[in-house]
């Protein structure tokens, strides 16, 4: 099992681990309900060192031709929400790249898929003059409207910006990312320098938070999970992300079935579910329209922030209208579920 | 850690001796589950045999099934879980505890030394 350089002080503070993509990572260090809602009203410390850091250094236009966004047009300093796709235009991976210079990006992927982003953008990179390299060291995240404090700078740093920056004395990269609903940065530094710059979080106010609340966070605030509502079966059109394509490029990796799912609309499409009751719809279970088999569900679960059960689902499109009456087999039971628009929670500060 | 007057099931579950034996779940397993979030348990008057599933217990990431512990039947459930399920977590051998079960027969059950060979 894969260790990060922060788990000599996870095991210290006696976090729970699991096996997270062959990584050893802190699940939660005491209530993850406790965990989830500091991050809502203060901030909450994360390791994600876990995540696959790729350097790609050279012409632009390769990331381009390789993602499904327009790369060249992120101005240096900023970040873009992107995917990697197949040709089939199946989803290999949802990606944030940063562009730290005109000729260099960091490309950040989940850490399941950072061996065939890896794979593929060398695959893709014949023919450009582009270096891709491995990034070492830690990433840590603060989340939470305390971020801020927590930090003491990057009050002046855009949603999605990024810049290098010193941190208790130490050089990093701070970004203004995340993936909670929450304001917050991630910060990206050598591995040597992560326990300090963590301890130093932490005794500022920022609480160690687990993987288990980082879920149900990402899920109250509508973020998709790969392996959940993203897979290489479906498009970033099924999920409800067809705005990260930009269609007008003149030819990228999956172009042609993009272009196609885009002409003819999705069959189905990722939508929001909320139940009554306190039993969530967990990923897997079906979902029914009028008592025929619908859909399924990618993700569910009772909503700490909310207190009810919330869900995302595939169902076909013609059902993913906020409004339409569904129904979820719980275990059996046929439990009555509403479509709403995403995210089930926006912050409001 | 474990409690030297308690019996325990394979399963994870603890017994106070005699009849009725007061069930609920270890602190191990409370700790596996992570923070609890809804507790659904039979209805009193239910008759169970021993490693029937009887209930569930929710935690955000997971569900688990409840195993009666033994044959019997579930004469009281402890009805405060249903508004607070996280005294699982916070209190499993006292105000966590899940029902009563009137036991009939012998049930095949560990004492605190079993259990703690079986966890560690």
């Amino acid at each position: 099992m894969r260790r990060t350089a922060l788990f000599d002080v996870h095991s210290h503070l006696g976090a729970a681990f699991t096996d997270f993509a062959g990584w050893s990572m802190p699940l939660r260090y005491g209530s993850d309900l406790a965990e989830h809602h500091t991050v809502r009203e203060s901030a909450g410390l994360f390791d994600l060192s876990h995540m696959g850091r790729i350097r790609v250094s050279g012409d632009p236009a390769f990331l381009d031709w390789a993602l499904v966004g327009r790369m060249s047009a992120v101005k240096v300093g900023r970040a873009k929400y992107t995917m990697l796709c197949h040709t089939t235009g199946g989803v290999l991976d949802d990606l944030v790249v940063y562009r730290l210079a005109e000729r260099e990006f960091l490309v950040v992927a989940n850490a399941a898929n950072a061996a065939v982003v890896r794979a593929m953008l060398g695959e893709h990179a014949n023919g450009y003059a582009v270096r891709i390299d491995e990034q070492p060291g830690a990433l840590i995240a603060v989340q939470g409207p305390m971020a801020l404090d927590v930090l003491g700078t990057g009050a002046d740093l855009p949603y999605y910006g990024i810049r290098p920056d010193r941190l208790d004395g130490r050089e990093v990269l701070l970004a203004r990312t995340g993936y909670t609903g929450e304001d917050g940065f991630e910060i990206y530094c050598s591995a040597g320098d992560a326990p300090a710059i963590w301890e130093w979080a932490a005794a500022r106010g920022a609480r160690p938070c687990g993987l288990a609340c980082r879920d149900t966070l990402r899920l109250e605030a509508g973020m998709p999970l790969y392996g959940h509502e993203l897979s290489v079966r479906s498009t970033p059109f099924h999920a409800g992300l067809g705005r990260v394509v930009a269609l007008d490029k003149p030819d990228f990796v999956g172009a042609a079935a993009l272009r196609s799912v885009a002409a003819a609309g999705p069959e189905t499409l990722l939508a929001g579910l909320v139940t009554e009751g306190r039993r969530a719809p967990r990923a897997g279970y079906r979902v029914l329209h009028e008592g025929t088999d619908v859909g399924v569900v990618t993700s569910g679960a009772l909503s700490p922030t909310l207190g009810h059960p919330v869900a995302m689902a595939q169902v076909p499109a013609t059902l993913a209208e906020p409004g339409t009456k569904l129904a979820v087999d719980i275990r059996g039971t046929r439990v009555d579920a509403e479509v709403v628009a995403l995210p089930f929670y926006r912050r409001t500060r | 850690m474990i409690p030297e007057n308690l019996r325990y099931s394979r399963d994870h579950e603890w017994l106070t001796e005699g009849s009725p034996a007061t069930v609920g779940v270890t602190a191990f397993a409370a700790d596996a589950l992570g923070d609890v979030v809804f507790v659904e348990l039979p209805e009193p008057g239910t008759l169970v045999k021993a490693g029937d599933p009887c209930g569930e217990i929710e935690s955000t990431k997971s569900v688990s099934e409840v195993y009666a512990p033994a044959d019997g039947e579930i004469i009281e459930v402890n009805v405060t879980l249903s508004d607070e399920p996280g005294l699982i977590n916070t209190d499993p051998y006292g105000a966590g505890w899940l029902f009563r079960l009137r036991v009939t027969g012998d049930p095949d059950l560990l004492d605190a030394a079993g259990y703690t060979a079986l966890v560690s």
